[in-house]
């Protein structure tokens, strides 16, 4: 039953490759939280309580990248038990700054940091849950927005309205709130033009560029944008870098990059 | 009793991180005891190579969504000192503020969500609301005052955006700051209430030997700079870290293990910065400690919950005196050139002492990079810990042992998604 005995719907959180920020976005909004709790039971959520009920379950939030052959396998296994799954956050939907590896040999990677890499155990690369399983909803942000986040768990544990959606990038919601444009204005690479909306500005409005923590919107083009930066005179390497970030591997920065790769490798 | 006991935990609850417990005990003794670290590692030293240094601090962030603010601040100092810049004071206080913001959440968290059902014996805060509602919702709110000292000052809680190597992208405005003041006027009635309160709960008489190793600073109480010492006598420079402590890796752990070069395992956090710097407390802290029995000294790992509440209490009264007599700097950074060198930094993370070290070259590119954080500095002293306490309780029911083995971990607030970065406990007998 992905309800419990007195009728409230099962929620269960799971963590997977990540660094915590999202489930603890979620323990942020504590009112809210407990709000919802009042209609909806925690099944599992071992960052927050020690009881665990088994599936299956209404809805699991799901944070983190898949980057282990475990991993692969219990998301199958949260999957089977999850009537909706809804993924929380950069490192789920696209595979997280971790995904740096996958333009790398993670090999080379692990004895950087592992004195006996062999008793590490990785796959080569860390890949959205997407690539494994059958996503409902992704929830955007580095850490994941709340509000949004929110409503979208009460859309699924009590059918209450998703959120709106758009394909506005963050520089509409620099215009709406007048902020100058940080790319023309400072010379430098600015990933908003590209970025799905969502965090208010948050970044161009501290006088910085969009670092694209809410990932490409539908149709982004990273070629035209790239030649935005070159006629701005900003250098190649900074240019390569500004892909490399956040959302490296989400489509379609992870085919850009890796056309940008296989030129390198060919001009050697 | 059987002849071969294994006690396992699959996946401790209430950790940042995930993690789990072996214990094995034969002929009544205990044999071995593993704390394994299954985050999956994450390889930030490895894709770190290769960027900018003004990238830095964005990406080390991403370690962890507790303590992003920790590893923005080791990064900086230790890129700033490679890049020869000095801070505008105002700067430095912000800093110190945002830092002691990220303190106060995460201790605020541990204390009444992660730690305290262990000492009023629910499985989570959820059901603590039905017994102890007006404790919750103090803890709640100075959890929120803590991050919203983050969203004002760095643009968010979780992966502040304000933060860059010289200062700031954005100073606040005095104006900005006046809601923030009247609420950390409230926060320091509200941290005495919770010492006055988690000093009634139930404590164990249990004392551990303790090697502490904290910053210290001539004025301060340590957050962003000082010297390294530690209660048996060490008192280093932060470049000598690597002279001093070893990381070691071992089997079925994702995270690295420290320990002192000469000694061994060692302990940082709250414990050990209380023991070493208990005169820098402000002045209301050391008085709220003393009136809840600690007289500068605290070696029982249990009542890490009152050292922390303390801590919260030493935030809210350090910071409302910062945020007073915060004047808006002309520039809310400095300008950096890039240039080749080698920089090293320990701040204080909420969980204890967090090392970071870069080498650029000379178009301020990372060259290498290595971050030691609080967790695994801890891993073996927490190992010693429970192996103590298991073999001094042998013959104690399978499932309080186990409960007692989680809180023994509790007590030490780790974070494992830092320590690769940790938790859960299945009890089994063979």
């Amino acid at each position: 039953m992905t309800k419990t005995t007195r009728g409230k719907p099962k929620l269960a959180v799971w963590k997977f490759t990540s660094c915590d920020g999202c489930q603890l976005t979620l323990l942020n909004h504590e009112d809210e939280l407990l709000k919802l709790l009042s209609d909806a039971e925690l099944a599992y959520f071992p960052e927050a309580t020690s009881s665990h009920l088994k599936g299956p379950y209404q809805l699991s939030l799901v944070e983190g990248s898949i980057s282990t052959a475990h991993e692969a396998e219990k998301i199958r296994e949260v999957r089977a038990a999850s009537k909706y799954l809804v993924t929380m956050g950069a490192c789920a939907m696209g595979g997280g700054l971790q995904a740096l590896r996958n333009f790398k040999d993670a090999g080379e990677f692990t004895s950087v940091v592992y004195p006996m890499p062999d008793f590490v155990e990785t796959l080569h690369k860390s890949t959205p849950i997407s690539e494994h399983v059958t996503v409902d909803y992704e929830a955007r942000g580095c850490p994941v927005n709340t509000n949004t986040l929110i409503q979208v768990v009460r859309a699924f544990l009590f059918g209450e309205p998703l959120p709106e959606t758009n394909n506005r990038s963050v520089c509409v919601d620099c215009k709406k709130l007048g902020v100058s444009c940080i790319m023309l204005d400072q010379g430098i690479t600015c990933m908003g033009p590209l970025t799905q909306s969502g965090c208010g500005a948050l970044c161009p409005s501290f006088n910085r560029a969009c670092a694209g923590c809410y990932g490409p919107r539908k149709f982004a083009h990273p070629e035209a944008l790239e030649r935005h930066w070159r006629q701005l005179g900003i250098p190649e390497a900074e240019i390569a870098r500004a892909f490399r970030g956040i959302h490296s591997y989400a489509e379609p920065y992870r085919n850009h990059t890796l056309k940008e790769e296989a030129k390198v490798d060919e001009s050697n | 009793m059987n002849q071969t006991r294994t006690i396992k935990v699959e996946n401790i609850a209430r950790i940042e991180g995930e993690g789990k417990l072996l214990i094995k005990v034969r002929h009544s003794e205990v044999e071995a005891v593993h704390l394994d670290i299954f985050e999956p590692p994450r390889f930030f030293e490895a894709f770190l190579k290769g960027r900018h240094y003004k990238e830095v601090p964005d990406m080390v962030s991403r370690i962890c969504g507790i303590c992003p603010v920790a590893h923005q601040m080791s990064s900086i100092h230790a890129l700033e000192q490679i890049l020869g810049v000095t801070i505008d004071p105002q700067v430095r206080a912000l800093r110190r503020v945002l830092y002691l913001g990220e303190w106060l959440e995460s201790h605020a968290l541990h204390v009444h969500m992660l730690h305290a059902p262990d000492f009023v014996g629910t499985t989570d805060v959820i059901q603590m609301t039905k017994t102890y509602p007006e404790e919750v919702q103090r803890g709640i709110k100075l959890k929120k005052l803590g991050h919203e000292i983050m969203t004002v000052l760095g643009g968010r809680a979780v992966h502040p955006i304000n933060v860059r190597v010289g200062g700031f992208y954005k100073s606040p405005k005095k104006a900005d700051l006046a809601d923030l003041i009247e609420r950390l006027k409230w926060g320091k009635e509200a941290a005495l209430d919770t010492i006055r309160w988690v000093s009634t709960l139930p404590f164990p008489e249990y004392e551990q030997e303790y090697e502490f190793v904290s910053l210290q600073h001539p004025d301060e109480y340590p957050v962003n700079e000082g010297r390294l010492i530690s209660s048996q006598g060490l008192d280093i420079p932060m470049s000598a870290y690597e002279e001093h402590f070893v990381e070691e890796q071992v089997a079925n752990s994702n995270a690295l293990h420290s320990r002192v070069k000469e000694r061994g395992a060692y302990l940082v956090g709250p414990l050990a910065r209380f023991n070493l710097n208990f005169d820098k407390l402000a002045p209301i802290a050391q008085q709220a400690a003393q009136e809840a029995g600690l007289n500068g000294t605290c070696n029982n790992p249990f009542k890490s919950i009152i050292v922390r509440s303390i801590e919260a209490l030493h935030i809210c009264d350090e910071s409302l005196r910062l945020l007073e007599n915060y004047e808006e700097p002309d520039k809310s950074a400095v300008d950096t050139e890039p240039r080749a060198g080698k920089g090293y930094s320990c701040t204080e993370a909420p969980r204890g002492l967090l090392y970071h070290y870069y080498e650029l070259d000379e178009q301020g590119l990372v060259k290498s990079a290595q971050i030691i954080p609080p967790t695994a500095q801890n891993q073996n002293k927490i190992e010693e810990d429970l192996f103590r306490f298991v073999s001094e309780n042998l013959e104690m029911p399978k499932s309080q042992m186990t409960a007692k083995c989680e809180q023994t971990i509790r007590n030490y607030d780790p974070c494992l998604s830092c320590a690769t970065h940790f938790l859960k406990l299945e009890f089994d007998e063979e």
